[in-house]
């Protein structure tokens, strides 16, 4: 009897410490504008820790009275971590979010809407982003998310393999047929070349859809419509592509970074990639390359990828989670970090800042801002978004493995895309 | 004691049991039940939970991909366990030795054990490429062709396991070793003295005495095997298409991926129930062949 | 079987130019310990690193000490029960992890126990695995050790403590070596309750090192190998108590 109570008096005293000490909460003062703000973000590991660290260096001493607090995980984790901590009702102030994920969350009312901070900031310049950014982060005309770095997908291709077969270097001008032509000109399996890589997945489809004049979804949003003539020609233009100008699945093996290696080793043709890999290709020594935009079907379309800096609902710090947003959207500072250290591209409408960037290799590197003028934004449909992109990725795998014909893979991943919608 | 009664006995039982039990009720059990709550949650985490009943339950029973999820673990267990104890067996019975190298030998089969899934997946989709692979190339000098492993759908799964049984077998081996050295020698000797050969000695020796390990590294084993997602994730993401989707696979993609936790925490309780009924099974079987003093 | 960790250790020392044009995990030259010094400029690795071994300690010894009280009472102490309440500490080990953070992160920011120590630690106190091995080794002991004891007029905690834990020191040591191991690779529920670096752990931190593009394979292997050492020395340490015990039970059959 005695041990027993005992032990109920000790773990009633331990419970009671644990209380008293978490009690002692470093809440701080309830003034919205000043104190220790939290930001959580997924583009800085593990290559730009340092340029974080020096724009929130300069953003503090701008902004005494504030201090950011920065927590970064890897992408596979983030938005694990993300969600559990909203759910638990302990979300950060501010938080990185992709153009693709941006609208279930301010949807959900998870984001602080930003046009009263907006208003009441003096220095505000809506002007200085650029615009169709802005309007992308926004949602019934308000403000959720302010645009921090944005990149695109371009065709980048290796003159050296031009040059040794004797073809022009793709230009602006191309169509699909050309960019065909030249990649069975280039192919040479027996050497182990190949003319080009475009793999066969949800990103490439809707951009392809794109390109051939067709639609994702009605214009209600409601229905899938990409199993139309233009959604065939776009996914027979992708399937295509493995095993005559692109190495199979199979060949690949399963390696990570298949393509980036071909590409170094200076044994592809003609590689859709993003901006991001401009950095390392420019290391590589022995590399003689060039970017293009991407050749368009009927018309040009080019995938750009957006992300943006939200304010989380909860927040108590409202003025200093603004503030630390608009800097990493648009401040000098942030725009000449970004650039200098190839850390994607500012969101600014600033032509000037940019002229720096455009005089690092490649020599084409005017395409980056070319593939601007026709963009093709990824199809977004709320809380069903990943689930929708794995059905579309699965289906025109399938008819990729010859399982079934690409009619069939369209018209299944139409139809589960559009139950999808319903429910 | 003998003579422990009631009261005293209750208080004897508390006391050994009471450190792990609060700590397990509190952060384990609580938890659990917090699951069934949001079982029964339409919720995506960052919004409100909406309350959905058994909804959640009712999609499982009609939902295929979970159907298939679920013979994709069954397909998974029924080939590893066999292969993982008894090869664990054979490999624990090799270390119970006392000669001067066995400490090396040992590590040497405990570093799979310690080493990650990414390095391990990369020498098996080595040993395993279709494209002249070690695997396929050792078969064809037999004149057998070579399955397609990660690319076929139908062997995909048998390859997982065939590296899962490769990086767990030093797992098992090291829990069969811990009681192997609890068996008496002169048991054994005995044994021996009687006349009997090894193979007798150890159907009628080592073995029984060795059930209780058995028993839990069987039931440890299959609690994990139902479980299994990591290196099937990091080998083949699920494919060829969803040839190795598990059902953790599902589980992890609806709460975290396709903003259906309520969803995912259902499915989560099916698979409690199923692996629950398994070894309630093995608890009840073991009066058969797991030999306690 | 030592050819992964091999392949690591090699691609740990190899240079990034090599990486990209050779490839990873073939014999580096030159060899670098560049990768090695890499780690540090991503996240701050002693730091991590002492966090994750002072955690695994803290909740290996803690683990011991819970599973082998609890195993005694299943494992020698017959009650109206056991069978069911021990189902109940194999149940916990049926749910993913990955389902279980959602509920006991709210439960422990509830309790104001987000970004600590004792957050960290708390639901690692106890372990069902260990209850369960070592249930399975105290029930493989004959009883008439127990019975002798207390005939000498021990009570239930000198038996435990004194006759019977020492006969089951290869499952301790055993165990040990797994609990450790266990804690030290324990990923999900650090990146979810840790938010500052003070209270982060080395599997966190090396998650950071996978970039989103084109990942730093002789950097990621760096830190595997050195993250794997800390397990490796204490199983050969631990190999030392895995032997049998000279004085077996000098019981005639």
């Amino acid at each position: 009897m005695r041990a027993r109570r005992r032990t109920v008096i000790a773990l009633m005293a331990v419970m009671a410490t644990a209380g008293a000490l978490s009690a002692c909460d470093s809440g701080g003062s309830g003034d919205s504008a000043t104190g220790t703000i939290t930001y959580f973000t997924f583009s800085a590991a593990p290559d730009h820790l340092k340029d974080l660290d020096a724009i929130r260096a300069a953003f503090e001493a701008e902004n005494p009275g504030i201090k950011v607090e920065v927590r970064t995980a890897a992408y596979a984790d983030y938005f694990t971590a993300l969600q559990t901590q909203i759910a638990g009702n302990n979300a950060p102030d501010t938080f990185e979010l992709n153009y693709e994920n941006f609208f279930t969350y301010a949807r959900n009312g998870a984001l602080l809407a930003l046009d009263d901070l907006a208003k009441a900031d003096s220095g505000y310049d809506a002007g200085r982003i650029y615009p169709k950014a802005l309007a992308a982060f926004q949602v019934d005309g308000k403000q959720y998310a302010l645009p921090s770095t944005f990149s695109d997908v371009v065709l980048i291709y290796n003159k050296k393999l031009f040059d040794a077969a004797g073809l022009a270097y793709p230009s602006a001008s191309w169509t699909w047929a050309d960019e065909r032509a030249a990649a069975e000109k280039l192919t040479d399996k027996a050497a182990g070349i190949y003319g080009d890589y475009q793999p066969v997945s949800f990103y490439e489809f809707y951009k392809a859809l794109a390109q051939s004049g067709g639609s994702f979804l009605s214009a209600d949003g409601k229905k899938a419509t990409f199993n139309d003539a233009k959604g065939l020609q776009a996914a027979q233009w992708l399937i295509g592509k493995p095993g005559t100008v692109m190495p199979t699945v199979a060949e690949i093996g399963g390696k990570a970074d298949f393509d980036t290696a071909l590409f170094k080793s200076g044994k592809l043709a003609m590689w859709h990639n993003g901006i991001w890999q401009l950095a390392t290709l420019n290391d590589t020594a022995g590399l003689d390359y060039d970017i293009v935009v991407e050749p368009g079907n009927t018309q040009k379309a080019n995938a750009v990828f957006m992300n943006a800096t939200a304010v989380s609902a909860g927040t108590k710090k409202g003025t200093a989670a603004w503030k630390w947003a608009l800097y990493l959207s648009s401040s000098k500072k942030t725009v000449e970090t970004r650039l200098a250290s190839s850390w994607e591209l500012p969101a600014v409408n600033d032509s000037a800042a940019f002229d720096s960037y455009l005089k690092l290799p490649p020599a084409n590197r005017q395409a980056v801002f070319g593939a601007l003028e026709a963009i093709a934004l990824p199809p977004v449909i709320g809380d069903q978004q990943a689930q929708m992109q794995d059905i579309v990725t699965a289906e025109l795998e399938k008819a990729a493995n010859g399982q079934k014909s690409v009619q069939q893979a369209l018209d299944d991943a139409a139809a589960a895309v559009t139950a999808l919608i319903s429910k | 004691m003998v003579g422990d009664r009631g009261l005293r006995k209750a208080l004897v039982v508390g006391a050994f049991l009471a450190p792990s039990l609060v700590v397990l009720l509190a952060f384990w059990i609580g938890p659990m039940l917090g699951t069934i709550w949001i079982s029964l949650q339409d919720w995506n985490l960052i919004g409100k939970a909406r309350y959905a009943g058994v909804d959640n339950y009712v999609e499982l029973a009609t939902d295929e991909k979970f159907h298939a999820a679920l013979g994709h673990t069954l397909l998974f267990i029924v080939a590893y366990l066999p292969l993982v104890l008894v090869l664990g067996l054979a490999v624990a019975l090799l270390l119970d030795s006392a000669l001067p190298a066995m400490p090396l030998f040992r590590a040497v089969f405990f570093l799979p054990v310690i080493s990650s899934w990414v390095a391990v997946s990369l020498l098996w989709k080595w040993i395993l490429n279709p494209a002249g692979g070690l695997l396929d190339r050792a078969l064809s000098t037999v004149g057998i062709d070579g399955p397609g492993w990660w690319t076929d759908p139908n062997w995909a799964m048998p390859a997982v396991v065939l590296a899962s049984v490769w990086k767990d077998l030093g797992f098992v081996a090291v829990l069969l070793l811990a009681g192997l050295q609890a068996i008496p020698t002169d048991l054994k000797e005995a044994a021996a003295l009687d006349g009997a050969n090894a193979w007798r000695r150890l159907r009628s020796v080592t073995l029984p005495l060795l059930s209780p390990s058995l028993f839990f590294v069987t039931v440890i084993s299959v609690i994990n095997s139902f479980q299994v997602f990591d290196q099937v994730y990091v080998m083949t993401g699920g494919g060829p298409g969803d040839a190795t989707t598990v059902v953790v696979q599902q589980i992890v993609k609806y709460a975290f991926q396709y903003g259906r936790v309520g969803y995912a925490s259902a499915m989560s309780i099916v698979l409690f129930a199923i692996v629950m009924l398994v070894t309630a099974l093995q608890v009840r079987l073991q009066k058969r062949w797991v030999h306690y003093d | 079987m030592i050819g992964p960790f091999l392949w690591m250790v090699a691609t740990s020392l190899t240079t990034q130019s090599q990486l990209e044009t050779v490839g990873a995990g073939l014999l580096p030259d030159p060899v670098t310990l560049q990768p090695y010094r890499q780690i540090g400029e991503v996240f701050p690795f002693w730091r991590f690193a002492l966090n994750s071994l002072g955690i695994a300690v803290v909740s290996t010894v803690l683990q011991l000490f819970t599973s082998a009280t609890a195993a005694y009472a299943f494992g020698r102490l017959r009650f109206r029960g056991a069978t069911a309440v021990f189902l109940l500490y194999v149940a916990t080990m049926m749910i993913p992890m990955q389902v279980i953070i959602v509920p006991l992160f709210i439960e422990l920011r509830t309790l104001r126990l987000v970004d600590t120590y004792a957050g960290l630690i708390l639901p690692t106190i106890v372990s069902s695995f260990g209850v369960f091995m070592l249930r399975q080794a105290f029930l493989a002991l004959p009883r008439e050790l127990d019975e002798a004891a207390f005939v000498d007029g021990a009570g239930h905690f000198r038996v435990f403590w004194q006759v019977l834990l020492p006969l089951v020191r290869p499952a301790l040591a055993t165990f040990a070596v797994f609990g450790f191991m266990s804690s030290w690779n324990a990923f999900l529920w650090p990146l979810v309750i840790a938010q500052t670096e003070e209270h982060m752990t080395l599997p966190v931190g090396l998650s950071l090192l996978l970039g989103r593009y084109s990942p730093a394979w002789n950097v990621i292997m760096a830190g595997s190998a050195l993250s794997s050492l800390p397990i490796l020395a204490l199983f050969v340490f631990a190999q030392r108590y895995v032997v049998r015990s000279i004085a077996s039970t000098g019981i005639k059959a």
